[in-house]
């Protein structure tokens, strides 16, 4: 869970980069296709410029993107963001200076992109390309300098990032820049931010009132770059002395501060919860097809996690062999772990388990030997080291609410994820014959054999649908943890705690045992870090269990004696 | 080690029970582990001490018990005495609350609502399942549990009345006396040629008195006996009917049973029971013609 | 089962280890105890009678693994408590020897503190944590090695039994109990090293560790321990509170309406096993050389499960006997054939569950099964 944590917390694979992407392909599409208005003259005197790139050296280079700039040149902005993204390129054989369209490292040819005019003019193998390479100091600059230019993009959402980027480091020029771009700005999220940039400017003001003015515009706001300002103001100078010399204007800090931190406060429970949440899902998912094994079968099923693993790598072999329709591979990667976990479970029933009926220590020893033998199974197949899975464009970033507050896609996909196939194994149970069935034989199964039940064609179903949907689980753990042959051992203790914990054979149980055992996983992690608060959650349910060793909603009458 | 979990042992016991009079150190101190050990012995003599009462001098009532599971009344306001020594048969079709009945008394189901007194001294509902054994009350089930993999004679060691903690037994040996009753028992019971075979080879009938024995190791005043002769050849019926038989005067005794004919071969009191409460009670003449149990029980 | 045919004689025999089984398994684990130590140390390593070093510490081994097997029989197979946690007590036992042998390393560690363990240098700590004080002393570390995790085993135990949390239940509890220590030793503000452990140890009681009389002692002396581990057991069970044990195996509810605590029986034989398991891991962490938090690994419990499964629950020799073999196939697969050894022990899950139930102790004497 742990594991999965640190992924869920740190954006998709390279997403650091997700954003200068998206920002860059935007620019991209709005400078279009060249227009070749410019004359010969001005591009290759532009391409000259970009060929001096080969030779210097950072402090050249900050240099030369000034003389770029300068130019006003209509591909500035693609050379510079090419620069930057570690995508300009100079081919060896003539030392000419190329933007590459994609730098991915699993590409045999890279697209060479002539800097003027954009236009392709080679593909060749990344080791006959020298890289340009930058440093921090560089790329600070060319962000600032690329975000300076994007101020007056078309694009309302350009500047609002431009603004955004612009505001974490602010000098002179900058506010001047925005002071200009306030007389013209009509986006109203733009005028937000560039409003800030000019009250925290205005905070430097001689005259106190306008300081107050600007303390109180700035209240409330939830940029960081506010936060630290504001908490500067109030902040001793170190030798007694005060930064802000007005008691008043320092008086309307705090307040502000005061403000900016509860409302952070709010938001950060708001965030803890859906953290929780998330985290309660995969869980629940997680403990869902345990629910049906152990709850309603009396199966221990050491083997679960396995089973999980196993829908995990059909989601892997799903993407290789749709590599092209990544968008959809979940899609179809969902129905295909159902069914090898399925049928993989319908085959350790029939071989192992169904031998084993009344004897639940001897269940969870034998599927304990099944879950080694598909450990090892998987490492021989496809080699004990993590495989990657893709994550589709429509399951990352994350949707911004503001500045404190955001939720990443793929956490919501989980929550509505674990709530649809909940839904989907309840209305079996509830409104499908199988289910009727499974209830029956779970109540009472020499009744259930009167009746004319086939009980062990409803064993094997029930098995098989509590192992398809550890299946399908593991689809969605594709999206949140590595997937490699220990997958299922991180999350077995944890799911049957929630079967415990909800009380066994009672699937809402299941869900609001999952849930709150999430949120409390997440409540605590602040308090006591992750692992210890992982701990306490595990002792803290170890002592529930002594006090209810039925779970939350305990089966009740003669059915539970017999349990 | 002291784990009840109920300070209120002393307190319902003490207070709000008829033997107020009872000196303190006779009941069970649970905090207390020398005394603890011999809590067992003072529930005894307390017990056995007992003189008549207003209550009258039965051995167990059962006054307003319910018992509920998930809105289904199991037991519905169910009253009932045991006198001493008598042979009480209780009838009932399926569902009438026999088990549950035996359940509360031996403290393995609480009733929501209702007493059980043993004598009328013990408040058996503040006691836990060990205790209630310790102060009187055996149980058969109805099926029967014997211990598969001890002998016969070992199964009877095991239920032998006395000291029962882990230390105890960890150093306990048989003295004469044990032996003797041990052979005692195997003898009235029939089993003393399968003295030393395990119990798990024993006939169906047989296994059945092995219980009923090891429930006389525990020198019971109240022995409860849930279906006997279930499945019993009429051969070992006639047997069991003779041993409870045997049994009653010295101990009383309270048979849950199906089998009609083996009631009226054995009973001389007989209650039946139909939705957790008492339809009739009385001689079984006076209960076979009772036209409500005709309905709900003979007739059908 | 063969100890029902045991107990019957027993019963009047005043030793609880007069069958003829014990007998012979403590000659064989006394004849391994003399002969280990004189063909490696005695024996000239021309000779083909010669055992290496690494065969010796093998042994140490195996009989440290066959402690902690004898451990968990005796609750599983003699009072139906499948424990799938005993590698945390194990580990615990280890942990307490292990603090005493890093005191024992003393100034010579590589930061030459003549107090802090490397590691706690490492980690710019400058006093020592209170609670490994008096581990420099051998008695001090050795009472807490049946301390701490007979303390564990009491308060998890005292819990779980009274409110009759049982069976399969009471399985994943174990398991949940070691998989939180687990997590817990790997944090390094826990003060025991975090995932590296304790290791480079020099010396135990003044002999040096790596030295080939050192390690043959040591094999002995896990000898005598597992021999009287046996024999206590042993007496155990052949008492009346032994007898009840099997009851509560056989039928829990049947027993405490015979008037017995079955949450004190469970409980004091809970703590004893878990201190068995406790001196097995303290004696196996000298003759490996290093503990860390892996040994609380819950695969590593269910692993012991195994061990007695295959020699066969409800015979403590056929645990013992279960334990070496399997580790034997495990480091000759580890050896020869690595990728197939979890193949393997799957399947020896698998088979000896469905074929096996009573484990190779059940195949040499045939059970005779109640009607």
């Amino acid at each position: 869970m742990l594991r999965a944590e640190l992924r869920v917390g740190a954006p998709a694979p390279g997403g650091r980069w997700t954003l200068g992407l998206s920002l860059a392909w935007c620019l991209l599409l709005l400078t279009g296709p060249a227009p070749a208005a410019a004359a010969d003259t001005g591009d290759d005197a532009f391409r000259a410029l970009v060929a001096e790139f080969a030779d210097a050296n950072f402090r050249e280079k900050e240099a030369l993107a000034e003389r770029l700039l300068a130019t006003g040149h209509p591909r500035v902005r693609d050379v510079l963001t090419a620069l930057l993204e570690d995508r300009l390129f100079e081919r060896e054989r003539d030392r000419r200076i190329f933007v590459v369209e994609s730098n991915d490292e699993r590409l045999t040819a890279f697209r060479l992109l002539d800097p003027a005019s954009l236009d392709l003019v080679d593909a060749v193998a990344p080791d006959l390309l020298r890289r340009i390479i930058t440093n921090n100091r560089l790329r600070r600059f060319l962000r600032g300098t690329i975000a300076r230019f994007s101020l007056s993009s078309a694009d309302a959402g350009v500047r609002l990032e431009a603004a955004r980027e612009l505001l974490r480091g602010l000098d002179d020029e900058t506010i001047e820049l925005f002071r200009r771009r306030a007389a013209v700005e009509t986006d109203p999220d733009v005028s937000y931010e560039i409003e800030t940039a000019l009250s925290i400017a205005a905070l430097e003001d001689g005259d106190p009132h306008v300081r107050i003015e600007a303390v109180e515009r700035l209240s409330g706001r939830l940029n960081p770059v506010v936060h630290n300002r504001l908490t500067a103001l109030v902040a001793d100078t170190g030798n007694g002395g005060r930064v802000e010399p007005d008691a008043d204007v320092r008086a309307a800090a705090a307040d502000a501060l005061w403000q900016i931190d509860s409302m952070r406060n709010v938001y950060s429970v708001l965030e803890t919860v859906a953290f929780g949440l998330s985290l309660g899902s995969v869980l629940v998912l997680v403990a869902i097809g345990l629910a049906i094994t152990f709850g309603v079968m009396g199966v221990i099923n050491m083997a679960h996690g396995e089973l999980m693993m196993l829908g995990a790598y059909t989601t892997y072999v799903v993407q290789l062999w749709m590599p092209d329709l990544i968008g959809i591979s979940l899609l179809v990667a969902v129905p295909a772990a159902f069914l090898v976990a399925g049928s993989i479970g319908v085959l350790i029933e029939r071989s192992v388990i169904r031998f084993l009926y009344g004897r639940p220590l001897e269940t969870l020893l034998a599927t304990f030997g099944v879950s080694l033998v598909l450990q090892q199974l998987v490492r021989s197949v496809f080699s004990a080291n993590n495989r990657a899975v893709v994550t589709p464009s429509w399951m990352s970033g994350a949707l911004q609410f503001n500045e404190a507050f955001s939720l990443t896609w793929n956490r919501m996909y989980i929550v509505l994820f674990a709530l649809l196939v909940f839904a989907l194994v309840l209305a079996v149970l509830r409104r499908t014959r199988l289910g009727l069935d499974i209830r029956a034989v779970s109540q009472n199964r020499a009744m259930a054999r009167a009746m004319g039940v086939r009980t062990e064609r409803v064993d094997v179903m029930t098995f098989g649908l509590g192992a398809g949907i550890a299946g399908v689980a593991g689809v969605a753990l594709t999206q949140l943890t590595n997937v490699g042959p220990n997958l299922g051992q991180s999350y077995i203790v944890d799911s049957f705690m929630v079967v415990v914990f909800g009380g066994v054979g009672n699937l809402w149980g299941t869900l609001i045992g999952g849930m709150s055992l999430g949120i409390a996983n997440k409540l605590l992690e602040p308090f006591a870090g992750a692992v210890l608060g992982k701990i306490l959650v595990l002792v803290v349910l170890i002592l529930f269990i002594q006090r209810r060793p039925r779970g939350l909603f305990p089966q009740t009458g003669r059915a539970a004696e017999s349990m | 080690m002291n784990a009840d979990p109920r300070p209120a042992v002393e307190a319902r016991a003490g207070g709000a029970g008829p033997d107020r009079g009872v000196p303190r150190r006779d009941r069970p101190r649970p905090a207390d582990s020398a005394s603890r050990r011999d809590a067992w012995r003072g529930k005894r003599e307390a017990a056995l001490r007992r003189q008549p009462s207003p209550l009258g001098g039965g051995v167990l009532y059962l006054q307003h018990v319910t018992v509920s599971f998930d809105g289904f009344k199991a037991l519905d306001d169910l009253t009932l005495h045991v006198d001493p020594g008598e042979l009480l048969c209780v009838i009932g079709p399926n569902g009438a609350g026999k088990t549950t009945m035996m359940d509360v008394i031996t403290g393995k189901t609480r009733p929501d609502e209702g007493t059980v007194w043993f004598g009328n001294r013990i408040d058996l509902l503040a006691l836990t399942e060990p205790e209630i054994v310790q102060v009187g009350i055996g149980r058969k089930f109805q099926k029967p549990t014997v211990f598969d993999f001890l002998t016969v004679f070992e199964n009877l060691e095991l239920a032998l009345a006395g000291d029962k903690s882990f230390w105890h037994t960890l150093v306990a040996r048989l003295t004469r006396s044990d032996r003797e009753r041990i052979d005692a028992v195997l003898e009235t019971t029939g089993l003393a040629s399968r003295r030393d075979a395990p119990a798990g080879a024993l006939a169906h009938g047989q296994k059945q008195w092995l219980e009923i024995g090891m429930l006389l190791m525990q020198e019971p005043k109240l022995l409860l006996v849930d279906e006997p002769v279930a499945g019993m050849t009429p051969q070992e019926t006639e047997r069991t009917g003779e041993l409870l038989l045997s049994l009653a005067g010295r101990h009383s005794v309270v048979v849950v049973e199906h089998d009609m004919e083996f009631v009226r071969s054995i009973a001389n009191r007989v209650a039946v029971l139909h939705e957790g409460r008492v339809l009739a009670e009385g001689d079984m003449d006076d209960v076979q013609g009772d036209p409500r149990v005709i309905e709900v029980y003979l007739g059908a | 089962m063969t100890s029902v045919r045991m107990t019957g004689a027993i019963g009047y025999l005043p030793a609880a280890i007069a069958d003829r089984a014990s007998l012979a398994f403590l000659a064989v684990l006394a004849a391994v105890a003399l002969a280990a130590p004189i063909l490696n140390l005695a024996v000239p390593e021309s000779s083909p009678l010669h055992l290496s070093s690494y065969a010796v510490g093998l042994i140490g081994k195996y009989l440290c693994y066959a402690l902690l097997a004898l451990a968990v029989d005796f609750i599983w197979g003699y009072c139906g408590i499948l424990s799938l946690g005993h590698a945390a007590f194990f580990a615990l036992g280890g942990y307490a020897m292990g603090m005493y042998l890093m005191r024992q390393i003393g100034a010579r560690g590589v930061y030459g503190h003549p107090i802090l363990p490397d590691f706690m240098v490492f980690l710019n700590w400058t006093d020592l944590p209170w609670f490994w004080y008096g581990f420099d002393r051998f008695w001090f570390a050795m009472g807490m090695v049946a301390l701490a995790p007979g303390a564990l085993a009491f308060a998890f135990g005292w819990l779980a039994f009274r409110s009759r949390v049982t069976g399969v239940y009471l399985s994943i509890m174990t398991q949940a109990l070691t998989y939180a220590l687990m997590l817990a030793f790997f944090r390094n503000d826990m003060g025991f090293g975090g995932n590296n452990g304790f290791t480079d140890f020099k010396d135990l009681l003044g002999f040096d560790l790596q030295s080939d009389a050192t390690r043959s002692a040591l094999l002995a002396a896990t000898a005598v321990a597992l021999g009287a581990s046996y024999w206590l057991c042993r007496t155990v069970l052949a008492s009346r509170a032994g007898r009840v044990l099997r009851a509560i195996r056989d039928a829990e509810s049947r027993t405490r309406f015979l008037g017995y605590r079955v949450d004190a029986f469970k409980l004091w034989v809970f703590v004893l096993s878990a201190v068995l398991a406790g001196v097995a891991g303290a004696l196996y962490v000298p003759q490996v050389g290093i503990i860390n938090p892996s040994e609380f690994e819950p695969i590593n419990s269910i692993e012991v499960v195994i061990w007695v499964a295959v020699g066969g629950r409800g015979t403590l020799w056929g645990a013992v006997a279960g334990a070496v073999l399997v580790n034997y196939a495990k480091t000759w697969f580890t050896g020869a054939l690595p990728d197939l050894w979890l193949y393997a022990l799957g399947a020896l899950f698998v088979g000896v569950t469905l074929f096996l139930p009573r484990g190779l102790a059940g195949i040499r004497f045939p059970v005779r099964r109640g009607a």
